[in-house]
């Protein structure tokens, strides 16, 4: 394994701090690097349940039927997963070069990937739980480009991530390379119990909570019904990891500001450290559920372009990234005042005549614009209200259906990057939307020409 | 490059005062109103080939259909029955006809400084405004309806998903000066997310 390493492997578990620092400082300069070698252990780490489930299942249908079947493919199979693995590690390695990080890795079909480190939209620092018991963690690049693979250093020594991620930081901003990592200032951080309390009354959890027990009580009263519940166990434990998903990812996250943006840093087993860069949001949700307004909660969630949907982690992919799983207004007011600067308030109200179109949803139409951001509200239960950087705005629309011409009023969208938000500012009487129909697009062309930059 | 009405009867209407007593605003003061503002622009219409191409579309679908149903009543039960359903599939086809006629005409778009606008439906309608620099790609497409009449849909893409600037049924010639239009100004504009 080690024959064939190049010079300066980083992290070679013998090397001691200094030296790592320094073969960091070297791979900003040049030269080919390997990862961490125990990370395909890591990488494995996924696949060694099924692993075990393997031999275990074997073992059983050995013991009954006594016979060898299995007992020289079993071994077979964890040698070719260790073996995919060290080669895989073999065969990658990494450079940063000209302002440009890229990988190459695959042995039968190569690839060579470069990341252009200017275009990078968010760092994070993710680290596994066999990772973090390993001291390793992964560094994943986020880029721009909605449907193209995220860059994946996995995995390094996490001093050596931590720095890493800081120098390409540092580099995606045009600061001098050898810049000392940016004091942070720590904004707050998610107390534990809160967190709880709110997954308890946010959003399905009341629901979930409900169906758990209903099944419970239905098992234990009628004892038949068991192995009709087969299904609702399956069912449950999809409910449990989702519940634990949400739980892990808001677990004592701290949000820190720093002068590259705010970091982010939350987890229970499995931590992930992320940085959102100042002036790369492309839009920001405000979400007040149902039974969190009597207390005053609300959610902070932010759409920064090239959050990547990984098949790993299902659903949770495809929601934005949640900067304040729950805070109280102030908070979510002052970490918007800092990722989406002059954002106004949702002060003016959908014409009287659009009850008749939204019945539902009426009372929580409202929207609002100042010459950088324009905000909107809606929702039927919950109050969803999202703000818009007019520099982020990819396209304006006007639609209006038959019934909305009928009452004049029409709905106007500014399209963001990506697929999950955009502003929909729902039933405004037409005056109003022509009236920003003529104004937006000068506004967004002036946004765009002077950027937000703190 | 004349402006195209969307709606006809505008002509005909009065200004209606404004006042928030009235719950409901006359339609056709409405239309007048957006025709107005539309009427600002320098609207291009896609190719007149557009509804030839429509209705050929239509009549591919529509007469085949019509004489297999035709055919198969005729069959199967009478003669009259036979021609009903004949005559039924082409009354549909001929008020789809009129649907299609009246969905071409409100197709539009106009290429002003630094945006795109492009307007289109008829029941729901749709502006989009595209600013140049916002473009990462534009593409041409002609399917074999599309290269029969000599026609090409251009398409002007964004990051965002939901933008939707597409423009059927323009000239092939006048589809490549849109695309090398569209790509110059794109580059000239180009501001990054």
């Amino acid at each position: 394994m080690n024959g064939s390493a190049p010079d300066a492997a980083v992290g070679e578990p013998a090397t001691n701090e200094p030296a790592t620092n320094d073969q960091v400082a070297d791979g900003v300069a040049g030269g080919w690097h390997r990862l961490h070698p125990l990370s395909p252990l890591v990488r494995a780490g996924r696949h060694v349940a099924v692993i075990l489930i393997i031999m275990l299942s074997g073992q059983v249908t050995r013991q009954q039927d006594g016979g060898t079947a299995g007992r020289y493919w079993e071994p077979a199979v964890v040698a070719m997963v260790v073996l995919v693995g060290v080669v895989s590690w073999l065969v990658t390695r990494w450079q940063i070069d000209n302002r440009t990080l890229r990988i190459e890795t695959g042995l039968l079909r190569r690839s060579s990937q470069r990341y252009p480190l200017a275009q990078i939209q968010a760092i994070d620092l993710v680290e596994s739980g066999l990772a973090r018991l390993l001291g390793l963690a992964e560094l994943r690049l986020r880029m721009a480009a909605s449907t193209g693979t995220t860059g994946r250093l996995a995995c390094l020594r996490k001093s050596d991530a931590e720095i890493l991620r800081a120098r390409l930081l540092a580099l995606a901003h045009g600061v001098a390379e050898d810049a000392p990592p940016p004091p942070a200032q720590l904004l707050f951080a998610v107390s534990t119990r809160r967190l709880v309390a709110s997954m308890v009354f946010g959003g399905w959890g009341t629901v979930q909570i409900f169906l758990a027990v209903g099944l419970t009580v239905v098992a234990t009263v009628i004892p038949a019904a068991v192995g009709a519940l087969g299904g609702a166990v399956a069912f449950a434990i999809g409910l449990a990891t989702s519940f634990w998903r949400q739980f892990n990812s808001g677990f004592e996250l701290t949000v820190s500001a720093a002068a590259d943006g705010l970091h982010l840093r939350s987890g229970a087993v499995q931590t992930a450290s992320e940085t959102i860069p100042f002036g790369r949001v492309q839009a920001a949700r405000l979400v007040e559920p149902l039974l969190w307004r009597p207390f005053g909660w609300c959610r902070l969630e932010v759409e920064v372009a090239g959050r990547r949907v990984r098949k790993e982690n299902g659903p949770e992919g495809r929601q934005l990234r949640v900067i304040l799983p729950v805070g109280d207004h102030d908070q979510a007011r002052y970490l918007l005042s800092r990722l989406v600067p002059g954002a106004p308030a949702a002060d003016r109200r959908a014409p009287a005549r659009a009850r008749w179109k939204t019945p539902l949803s009426y009372h929580f139409l409202a929207w609002g614009s100042s010459d950088r951001c324009v905000v909107a509200t809606s929702g039927r239960l919950r109050r969803v209200t999202q703000w818009v950087p007019l520099e982020k705005v990819q396209s304006i629309r006007r639609v209006q259906g038959p019934f909305q011409r009928t009452l004049g009023l029409a709905t106007l969208h500014l399209d963001t990057a990506g697929r999950s938000v955009h502003a929909k500012l729902t039933d405004l009487g037409i005056d109003d939307v022509d009236r920003q129909l003529s104004i937006l697009p000068g506004l967004c062309r002036a946004a765009r020409q002077s950027p937000y930059r703190p | 490059m004349t402006p195209c009405s969307v709606d006809d009867n505008d002509a005909r209407c009065l200004p209606r005062p404004r006042d928030a007593t009235s719950l409901l605003p006359s339609a056709l003061t409405h239309s007048q109103r957006m025709d107005r503002m539309n009427d600002d622009q320098d609207w291009t219409a896609p190719s007149a080939r557009l509804l030839a191409m429509r209705r050929t579309q239509l009549a591919v679908v529509a007469v085949p259909s019509a004489v297999t149903a035709g055919l198969l009543g005729a069959i199967l039960g009478s003669t009259w029955l036979g021609a009903e359903l004949a005559l039924a599939i082409a009354a549909v086809a001929v008020i789809w006809e009129r649907i299609l006629h009246r969905r071409v005409k409100a197709w539009a778009y106009a290429e002003r400084d630094d945006d795109l606008l492009v307007r289109q439906g008829i029941m729901v309608r749709r502006l989009s405004v595209v600013p140049y620099g916002r473009m990462q790609f534009v593409d041409i497409t002609a399917g074999p309806f599309e290269r029969m009449f000599g026609l090409a849909t251009v398409r002007m893409h964004t990051a965002a998903a939901a933008s939707d600037a597409r423009i059927p049924g323009l000239a092939a010639n006048e589809a490549s000066r849109l695309r090398d239009a569209l790509a110059r100004l794109g580059e000239a504009r180009a501001a990054g997310l």
